[in-house]
């Protein structure tokens, strides 16, 4: 993986301190061009890897990527499914089923309510292949190494215990896209803990590293020691803890542990990604010096 | 090991399944829903017991509580018939369907010395914590006025079809949005007492209102506005505020920061002149498990505290949640006299 992750949530209206910094991005990037024109940017600085939601918007992408190749050969995305708000709020109107027969793709549902939901009920992770074949569609063409299930859906996973599921994500990812899985959490060691337990190695988890432990659930001390002491692949991210930090103390912490892989950030502006990129590149790469 | 069982499993129950079920004091002995699709994928993949009647799970269960997430007109029986046989109880918002039941189950609850919790979760939000502990200090002066707000879109196109459609079922964004903002009202500045000039808009849905305007009066002679709409699709989701305009200043606070406009400095809060905005950063109850926000496992942590210290808890009683049930229906009274 690249040791630097362009991440997406600037463009889609997430700050996790602000919203309303959150709506005022809403309007910055309302066209899609808004949005390809800091892709570019950010590729012009050397940035190669965009991790992001399989939001609709990012369908445009997509389209504008396949259209125009010569300008997006090394580029890679790390798709991260699902959506969850447009899940949630579909469920709160439509319910569980409404909500499946609202996203699975053309006449399946139909073709799954035909044999009654009995068949549908046994095979969950055939509807889970299902809804990720839906959700991967519009990456047709792309290059995607690295598949995120994200951290809502994860996070309710390891919380319910269903470890199963985990095992059979991966193997799906694996066989049917050739790609890494990867696994987004706010629980970073209980998930390890958990994918360990199924016979998942050394498995790529991105979660918040940050110094002042935002997001960083049971408490920094058991991160740091995870950090230091198990096999796995970490990516950083909420590495400024939603803005608490500031970017040069926020890299500094992480250039402690040699076994993060990458960092995953958002910015809107050349200064601040090339500014960015500059300090990751250059306290994680001295860091691995040796190692 | 406390022993709790999860009754109904729809977003919330299933969000409360998996915070319980990763709470260490907590064994998850049970869930019990009628939809099998759901009950299947429990059997398959999760170790705990399954039930399609709550009723049996309560009796062959040996628990310390439930956790009931159902539809709202489910809530009077189910929490009933926990209370009956001894049960601490942590039901979803909003509580009775009508007050009558309400007044019951509360009275049964303190009665049998039951903890007893409602899921108005933003309580457990630091900012709001921090809005009501700087409310308590008089750092505003008098106060003049209120706003409460909520928007969200949860129904944005002309559909629709389960119970969140159907009023009498607790449906409806008064029930289901507008009845976290007359709780954060209610407990953070005081109770209302009358509602005025109400406004019920349906905007997609049919049977239904999407929007809620109008004035409270609270307790305290305070007046303000509830202006709460889910259909809103300016909003990614649900975003909660509550402004306090004061003589001394004036403070906005929704679930990420507070903002806090002062006249003259507050030296004894740190607070300058002029604007201070604290973030959630700095404001976030610490939780062990982490899923949708940290007050989700917040709400969950103080009852489960409440049952090993055998206390009862500050907030979110059954009779909080009754008292903006009441408020409900004094919100739709008004409407219907106009």
């Amino acid at each position: 993986m690249d040791k630097v992750l362009f991440g997406d949530n600037q463009f889609f209206a997430v700050n996790h301190a602000s919203d309303e910094k959150a709506r005022a991005q809403s309007i910055r990037f309302k066209e899609d061009a808004a949005i390809i024109k800091v892709i570019d940017q950010a590729i012009a600085l050397g940035i190669n890897t965009f991790m992001c939601t399989t939001h609709d918007r990012i369908g445009n992408l997509c389209n504008h990527i396949r259209e125009n190749p010569e300008n997006y050969r090394n580029f890679k995305i790390y798709p991260c499914m699902p959506y969850a708000h447009k899940y949630a709020n579909a469920v709160t109107e439509l319910g569980i089923m409404g909500t499946i027969k609202q996203y699975l793709p053309g006449n399946l549902f139909s073709t799954f309510a035909k044999g009654g939901f009995a068949f549908l009920s046994k095979d969950f992770i055939g509807l889970m292949e299902l809804l990720i074949d839906a959700e991967m569609k519009m990456f047709k063409g792309i290059n995607t190494p690295v598949i995120f299930i994200q951290n809502v859906l994860v996070d309710m996973i390891l919380g319910l215990k269903m470890y199963d599921v985990f095992k059979e994500y991966d193997s799906y990812i694996r066989k049917k896209y050739n790609a890494e899985p990867g696994y987004i959490t706010m629980n970073m060691p209980a998930l390890l803990d958990a994918l360990n337990g199924m016979g998942i190695e050394n498995p790529i988890i991105c979660s918040s590293i940050n110094k002042i432990g935002f997001r960083m659930s049971g408490g920094i001390e058991i991160y740091e020691k995870y950090l230091k002491e198990r096999r796995f692949q970490p990516i950083a991210m909420q590495v400024l803890a939603a803005g608490a930090l500031r970017p040069k103390e926020a890299i500094e912490y992480l250039s402690q542990f040699p076994q993060i892989e990458s960092v995953l950030f958002g910015a809107s502006s050349k200064v601040h990604i090339q500014e960015t990129k500059e300090l990751i590149e250059y306290h994680l790469c001295e860091s691995m010096v040796g190692y | 090991m406390i022993k709790g069982a999860i009754i109904g499993l729809g977003k919330m129950g299933i969000s409360h399944a998996s915070i319980v079920g990763a709470h260490p004091d907590v064994e998850m002995v049970a869930v019990c829903d009628t939809s099998s699709l759901v009950l299947d994928a429990f059997k398959k993949f999760s170790a705990v017991k399954t039930y399609s009647d709550y009723k049996e799970l309560i009796i062959k269960e040996s628990l310390d509580f439930v956790l009931i997430a159902t539809p709202t007109r489910f809530h009077y029986p189910m929490v009933k018939y926990a209370l009956e046989n001894k049960l601490h109880v942590f039901c979803e918002k909003p509580f009775a369907l009508t007050t009558t039941e309400g007044e019951e189950l509360v009275q049964m609850a303190t009665d049998n010395s039951l903890v007893n919790q409602v899921g108005y979760h933003n309580h457990f939000i630091g900012t709001f914590r921090e809005m009501k502990r700087l409310l308590q200090t008089g750092i505003l002066g008098d106060l003049i006025h209120f706003t409460g707000e909520a928007y969200g879109p949860v129904v944005t196109k002309e559909k629709g079809g389960t119970w969140r459609s159907k009023p009498e079922e607790g449906g409806g964004c008064l029930y289901d949005y507008a009845s976290h903002v007359i709780n954060l009202i209610q407990e953070i500045l005081a109770r209302p007492v009358k509602a005025s000039g109400t406004q019920l808009k349906s905007i997609y849905s049919k049977g239904v209102e999407d929007a809620v305007y109008g004035t409270l009066i609270l307790e305290n002679g305070l007046s303000g506005l509830l202006s709460v709409n889910w259909s809103d699709e300016t909003f990614r989701k649900m975003s909660t505020s509550i402004t306090v305009q004061g003589k001394n200043g004036k403070i906005e606070c929704d679930a990420t920061e507070i903002k806090i406009y002062l006249k003259e400095a507050s030296p004894k809060e740190k607070l300058e002149k002029g604007w201070t905005i604290k973030y959630i950063t700095d404001l976030a109850i610490p939780v062990n498990f982490y899923l949708r926000g940290e007050e989700y496992s917040a709400q969950i942590d103080n009852f489960i505290d409440c049952i090993k210290t055998k206390r009862q808890t500050v907030y979110n009683t059954f009779e909080q949640g009754l008292y903006t049930d009441k408020v409900i229906e004094m919100i739709i009274s008004d409407y219907k006299k106009q």
